[in-house]
């Protein structure tokens, strides 16, 4: 029998997680709209109101998740019913799932229990994250199957094409990390990220690993089909892709697995290659700053900057998405699959095996 | 005739640095930042026009909707001598004649409607009126409207814009 505290502390990191994901997703899709704008010299959302307060457009989020609750929710005559149906559900829990493994913050002890701030640290983590995110190109298919339409397919296959030729290189420039830092569960990841190379720099995942963190994000943004590899809904020449024949919730439901998939990302980038919930130079006790200064800092505090460092962190990948997406135009077809298996996979090789060898001499030297 | 052939520059060869394609990306992306917080910074500059609430004005000579004159006495000028609806290229609009109240007007219309959805707005009918009883000066376009019934402007309706 689970002790009822365990239960409770699972049942709550559970919730407190969907809640700050989820949370983020509605955030995230009001950034992208007043994002493009201003970046686009225009004003973007600011018209819904409530009381008469449009606070700069924040309610647009809300208006759009009812407008999705009311709509007609049709499925068209000759569609697949039932793979129709299942598709974005197919899309939309693999991107829940991730989350599970990403960790928010240091355990904390309270009443003598440990409790780590992650849902689940499976000894499988990364592997465990890859298997499922790779299952998302499921939905996208069915989708673009079943709805028995031409551009929906044309979407579908393009994104499976996509998704498997980037999913190689995805997994591949990850192995750097993992022989960097000799394990795949992710917590201990972090860890290891909380040390210090030649004494001065942190040693995060991104200076060790510079080659693979540039890989890892240009697959990141193929996997989670963002600009500029969003050809499977490139909306100037397949309507919207997969999802042209979706409306009501089955649409919003896509959508929010494309935004869960977006900050779930941004989370695991921020894991793997930015130190997790580790703040520069912040020790359980307090700061160590390599001049040999330190600062004390109270318990609560270095848990309160490291939860925040890691939220933090989470944000600004959330945002480069937004950013990068409303600066680089499409890419053509053939030249996400030439990127994909001509530069990305040789790089990726190519850094597993630099990797290796500085690894190997490292140990050989006795450094 | 052969077909005349036109040399276009192509764009010269790419240097190493712009080849690996990420030195653009970041370049570009200070781009979009700075526009971003250019506008931030400076809300007003944005020239989004808030259009229900805020309306550009239009240029004097722009020829926007119809309008109706009127004599001192409130009556229409309009003396219903149809040049109007003889000039217009698309049939727009249908006068009904009847004979004028007054003694010093022959004529006056019953009937003056505009089909909104017809017309083309080229200003044919200002120029043809004799009396300058029509014109086009309200400065602004049609207003939609959820029928096509509402989009007809009858007599009454132009005299008051």
């Amino acid at each position: 029998m689970i002790p009822l505290f365990d239960l409770g502390v699972a049942v709550a990191r559970v919730a407190v997680f969907f809640a700050f994901v989820f949370g983020l997703v509605v955030v995230m899709t009001w950034v992208e709209r007043k994002g493009a704008a201003y970046m686009q010299d225009r004003r973007g959302p600011n018209r819904a109101r409530i009381l008469g307060i449009t606070l700069f457009g924040m309610f647009h989020p809300l208006a759009d998740a009812l407008k999705f609750l009311f709509k007609e929710d049709f499925i068209p005559d000759n569609a697949h019913r039932l793979f129709y149906q299942l598709a974005p559900m197919f899309a939309l829990a693999p991107a829940i799932l991730t989350m599970a493994v990403v960790p928010f913050g240091p355990p904390v002890t309270i009443a003598g229990k440990t409790i780590s701030l992650q849902i689940a640290d499976l000894n499988v983590g990364i592997l465990y994250l890859f298997a499922v995110s790779g299952l998302a190109v499921y939905g996208v298919v069915l989708a673009g199957w079943s709805s028995n339409s031409k551009y929906p397919l044309l979407g579908g296959l393009r994104s499976s094409a996509q998704m498997i030729s980037y999913e190689v290189s995805l997994g591949l420039s990850i192995m750097g990390i993992l022989m960097v830092f000799q394990a795949i569960r992710l917590s201990e990841i972090v860890l290891g990220q909380g040390e210090l190379l030649f004494g001065i720099l942190p040693k995060w995942g991104v200076f060790v690993q510079p080659l693979g963190f540039v890989l890892f994000l240009t697959a990141l943004y193929a996997e989670a089909n963002r600009t500029p590899f969003d050809l499977p809904e490139g909306e100037s020449e397949l309507v919207a892709g997969y999802h042209t024949e979706y409306a009501s919730f089955k649409f919003s439901m896509f959508m929010m697995a494309e935004y869960i998939h977006m900050v779930v990302g941004a989370a695991v980038i921020a894991t793997l290659f930015f130190g997790g919930w580790q703040f520069p130079y912040l020790a359980d006790k307090g700061f160590a700053f390599p001049g040999g200064l330190s600062v004390t800092v109270p318990a609560a505090g270095v848990l309160v900057l490291r939860i925040g460092s890691f939220i933090g962190k989470t944000l600004f990948f959330c945002w480069l998405y937004v950013w990068v997406r409303w600066t680089i135009p499409r890419f053509r077809y053939d030249q996400v699959m030439r990127l994909g298996w001509k530069v990305m996979l040789p790089l990726s090789l190519l850094n597993i095996f630099v990797t290796g060898l500085v690894l190997l001499l490292i140990d050989k030297g006795g450094f | 005739m052969t077909i005349g052939v036109k040399k276009v520059a192509r764009p010269e060869q790419m240097s190493f640095g712009e080849s690996l394609y990420l030195l653009e990306i970041v370049k570009g992306l200070a781009v979009t930042m700075g526009h971003f917080l250019h506008n931030i910074a400076h809300n007003r500059d944005i020239p989004t026009i808030e259009y229900p609430e805020v309306r550009r004005t239009m240029p004097a000579r722009f020829r926007g909707c119809h309008r109706l004159m009127k004599r001192p006495n409130g009556a229409p000028r309009c003396v219903a001598c149809y040049m109007c609806a003889t000039a217009c290229p698309a049939k727009c609009i249908t006068i009904v004649a009847g004979e004028s109240p007054d003694p010093g007007v022959e004529k006056y219309p019953v009937r003056f409607d505009i089909d909104m959805l017809r017309c083309v707005f080229c200003g044919q009918c200002v120029e043809a009126c004799p009396c300058d009883a029509i014109r086009m000066d309200t400065g602004w376009y049609t207003p939609p409207a959820d029928t096509r019934e509402k989009l007809i402007y009858t007599i009454d309706g132009l005299l008051e814009k």
